[in-house]
């Protein structure tokens, strides 16, 4: 298929729809309003839904109700308004649901800015909502990828029915950039009928189905949480995704980078080949699961001097990094926030020091 | 000689978690037997709020979902919106209904979401254990409001009927109340109506029911009944707030 110029947010919600998603509903913000405004035009056209919700918290459930009822269903969002979506975050979660949720990141905390961030990262990978639960968590890098996470995005949530978020920052929402869509994704959601709410009608088993998250004997919600728990267990050792670059040869430094911070860098690490400074990046792919063994193995690489998380943040992943670093080579952070992005320049300033 | 009474199809033989003297029981067999005399029951899939009834699966026999405090509308439009062929209804409680979710109700009322929506006015919280709630009249003893509620710092008793009855968009809006058997008999009428709105793709349908909760009012259930009737009843007038007719 030929490559098409577009906008990162046109080209998500396009991805949404060459993924067999026809269900979305949304609040609008800014950065990410054009989701919105493109598949309000696009749904109708394929026979689809959309609806605009009365807020984001309504929007979480309206996800919610329709991804219980085992169809495919995806929002977008930018930080403020993933806040309000989180507390059905944890229930969809909770209640074993697929789901896509799009992050086009801005600057927070608070009402914060409209320019890109990666400030969220706690909140996608540690919780956001209450419980212990996770998302599966991916971090394109470009509008390419973004499409392609997004209809991946749909196959991971019905893997493990388990909501999936992919998170973008404002630099993706709005650029424009050349863009291949990948083949259709053709499959269904599959066994709906062993747990959806989609009637008990054209169900065998002529039972109802339950989509809940309250479990008031102890044992029982032992048991849901010991239920998820395995999920992300399974989803640690079958689907981390993450990209060395320039690790083959005898790097001194080892810079930890996602999203469009990770383009950034790999624009610095050219220029400091160009000098005869050798550095690798490390870029997860997905941020949950994250890919533990594999920045640990990079890290301890003999020639390795040091590690350091470049973040559009005040150090988020970095605590990620150290822990898995586990003090075999010191941890070093950098970031900027706001809308501010590390320059080239500044990348490369930064590792000079560091060789010393 | 025949059978000529027995339990709906759409109730399960479980017993109930409700106190003595409840009446979300009468309101569950009364949905119960709307959706056993439309024939729906394979295609209804209902809403358990936060509250009393939501453990309402375990009594009433069809898909359900569970929503968070308040958010029922919002997960009942979700589903509606992706399955319109699916009878999609919520049971609220007035804490849930009327408090935390009252932003969800109006706009799924407003959007003419064809939902069902039964709402269970008793005055007060009942499963956090007796706390005041919008709808607790002016001088009644709460939890949170242990001298009576003080209309001065808290309001008026929301009226979600007569409130709902204002939006423009066509709907039907009803009051009933299950405190006497004439008074059961019509909400009886008005949940299959309701039900049969949306069967017919008609419009948001809403009754709202006037009921006890004898438990947190400190009374026994007889004494409930009547100090409803008496306190209760003058406020929250019964009857149609609105039909889709009126449009």
């Amino acid at each position: 298929m030929a490559k098409v110029l577009m906008k990162g947010n046109e080209a998500i919600g396009e991805a949404a729809i060459r993924a067999g998603c026809l269900n979305y509903f949304a609040y609008p913000i800014t950065p990410q309003s054009e989701v919105a405004e493109y598949l309000s035009k696009r749904l109708p056209e394929v026979g689809g839904t959309f609806l605009q919700g009365e807020s984001e918290v309504a929007v979480g459930y309206m996800i919610f109700g329709a991804s219980g009822a085992g169809e495919r269903v995806m929002t977008t969002s930018s930080s403020p308004g993933i806040s309000l979506m989180s507390e059905a975050l944890s229930y969809i979660a909770a209640a074993h649901c697929p789901a896509v949720f799009v992050n086009i990141v801005r600057g927070g905390p608070g009402l914060g800015g409209i320019l890109p961030s990666q400030g969220d990262y706690f909140q996608a990978t540690k919780g956001g909502g209450h419980g212990d639960y996770h998302l599966l968590v991916l971090a394109p890098d470009g509008v390419q990828e973004a499409v392609e996470m997004t209809m991946q995005a749909f196959t991971l949530a019905e893997k493990y029915r388990n909501p999936v978020m992919v998170m973008g920052d404002g630099m993706i929402g709005q650029m424009m950039e050349p863009v291949e869509f990948p083949d259709d994704l053709k499959t269904e959601p599959t066994n709906k009928d062993d747990w959806a709410t989609n009637g008990m009608s054209t169900r065998k088993s002529k039972k109802p189905n339950l989509v809940k998250s309250l479990f008031l004997d102890s044992a029982e919600l032992n048991q849901n949480n010991l239920a998820l728990k395995a999920k992300y267990e399974q989803m640690k050792k079958e689907d981390v995704q993450y990209e060395l670059y320039n690790a083959d040869g005898d790097y001194q430094i080892l810079i930890a980078s996602y999203g469009t911070m990770s383009r950034v860098c790999r624009t610095a690490i050219d220029m400091l080949k160009a000098e005869g400074i050798e550095v690798a990046m490390f870029r997860p792919k997905t941020l949950f699961p994250f890919p533990e063994k594999q920045v640990y193995d990079a890290a301890v690489k003999d020639s390795c001097k040091c590690v350091i998380s470049i973040e559009m943040s005040m150090g988020q992943m970095v605590e990620d990094v150290q822990r898995c670093v586990m003090g075999k080579k010191p941890v070093e952070f950098y970031g900027e926030c706001g809308g501010e992005i590390p320059s080239p320049e500044k990348i490369i300033e930064i590792v000079k020091e560091l060789i010393g | 000689m025949g059978k000529t009474f027995s339990k709906p199809e759409a109730m399960t033989d479980n017993h109930t978690h409700y106190c003595p003297g409840c009446t979300h029981g009468i309101v569950h067999r009364l949905v119960a037997e709307a959706i056993d005399e439309l024939g729906i029951r394979e295609n209804t899939v209902g809403i358990a709020p936060v509250g009393c009834a939501v453990l309402a699966y375990n009594y009433i026999d069809c898909d359900f979902q569970e929503a968070a405090h308040g958010r029922a509308p919002a997960m009942a439009t979700g589903i509606k919106r992706v399955r319109p062929d699916l009878m999609v209804f919520t049971y609220q409680g007035d804490g849930d209904l009327a408090s935390i979710g009252m932003g969800e109700i109006i706009h799924a009322a407003n959007r003419g979401e064809k939902i069902t929506v039964i709402f269970i006015n008793n005055a007060i919280y009942g499963m956090t254990g007796g706390q005041m709630a919008p709808t607790t009249m002016p001088g009644q003893r709460a939890t949170t409001a242990p001298a009576g509620r003080d209309t001065a710092q808290t309001g008026m008793p929301i009226r979600m009927a007569n409130l709902m009855s204002e939006i423009v968009t066509p709907g039907y809006v009803t009051r009933q109340a299950v405190l006497k058997p004439q008074m059961v008999n019509k909400c009886k009428k008005a949940i299959k109506k309701a039900f049969q709105y949306q069967v017919d793709n008609t419009c948001f349908s809403f009754v709202e029911v006037v009921s006890t909760c004898p438990t947190n009012w400190g009374m026994t259930p007889i004494d409930s009944l009547k100090w409803a009737e008496e306190t209760l009843l003058p406020y929250y007038e019964l009857g149609d707030y609105k039909t889709p007719e009126d449009a």
